[in-house]
């Protein structure tokens, strides 16, 4: 049961596109880095780098609010990663999309099992 | 203003030039999403910090918007190549319009 396909909702992919400005995201150039199983959503550790990125958006799909962070990163950005913890509202697919200094978008997502009850509550 | 919000940066005290190093920043805060609800069913007014910047010798490191699903005490974890000694200044910008700063200083090793 816990490998039910995950699902980005409509409310994702338009958070998404908003920041891609509609245009279509690759794949390849990003990795992200989050637990399979978060014992509680309430801060799940994730890491995310792409590196030639000039920013890098984060979402949480099943959130009831998919937006989670963008990070732009300037001149002076090492590699270009940052590590966060973030807010689950249960099992989902969490996604980044980084975009790159030609213009282009990559992106890639991660489902989370999340264990637990309390957690979602504290999420929402 | 939320009561007690402690800023925190850990950075290393030099770097050789051209060197990657990574900042850790923390800030105390409870990030009230705005969707939560009060034991008499009233909605907690969301109340967040929204962004974080850091920058060095006036240059832009790392400008993070921030929306309710961060966590609470908002932790962040970046790298940045140092290209001579000079001066941080990381700063957390909340709903209400309060901004927490911190600055720090880098030596060449």
């Amino acid at each position: 049961a816990s490998l039910l396909p995950f699902r980005a909702s409509a409310a994702a992919e338009d958070a998404i596109a908003a920041f891609t400005g509609g245009a279509e995201a690759g794949s390849g150039g990003i990795t992200l880095t989050a637990p399979q199983l978060a014992r509680s959503g309430a801060a799940v550790p994730v890491s995310v780098e792409a590196p030639g990125a000039v920013a890098i958006a984060l979402f949480a799909t099943g959130n009831p609010a998919p937006g989670v962070a963008t990070f732009t990163f300037g001149p002076l950005a090492g590699r270009r990663r940052v590590a966060t913890r973030i807010r689950l509202s249960g099992s989902q697919e969490v996604v980044a999309v980084a975009k790159m200094e030609n213009g282009s978008f990559t992106r890639i997502s991660l489902p989370v099992t999340v264990a637990g009850r309390g957690a979602a509550r504290q999420a929402r | 203003m939320a009561d007690g919000a402690d800023p925190r940066v850990k950075l290393p005290a030099s770097a050789a030039p051209g060197e990657v190093i990574t900042i850790r920043t923390l800030i105390s805060h409870p990030m009230e999403s705005g969707q939560r609800k009060d034991g008499e069913g009233n909605v907690i007014p969301r109340s967040i910090i929204n962004r974080f910047t850091c920058a060095f010798n006036g240059a832009p490191v790392i400008d993070i918007a921030m929306e309710p699903a961060i966590a609470a005490a908002p932790w962040f974890s970046f790298d940045m190549r140092v290209p001579e000694a000079g001066e941080f200044r990381f700063a957390w910008h909340e709903d209400d319009g309060s901004v927490y700063e911190v600055t720090k200083t880098i030596a060449l090793a």
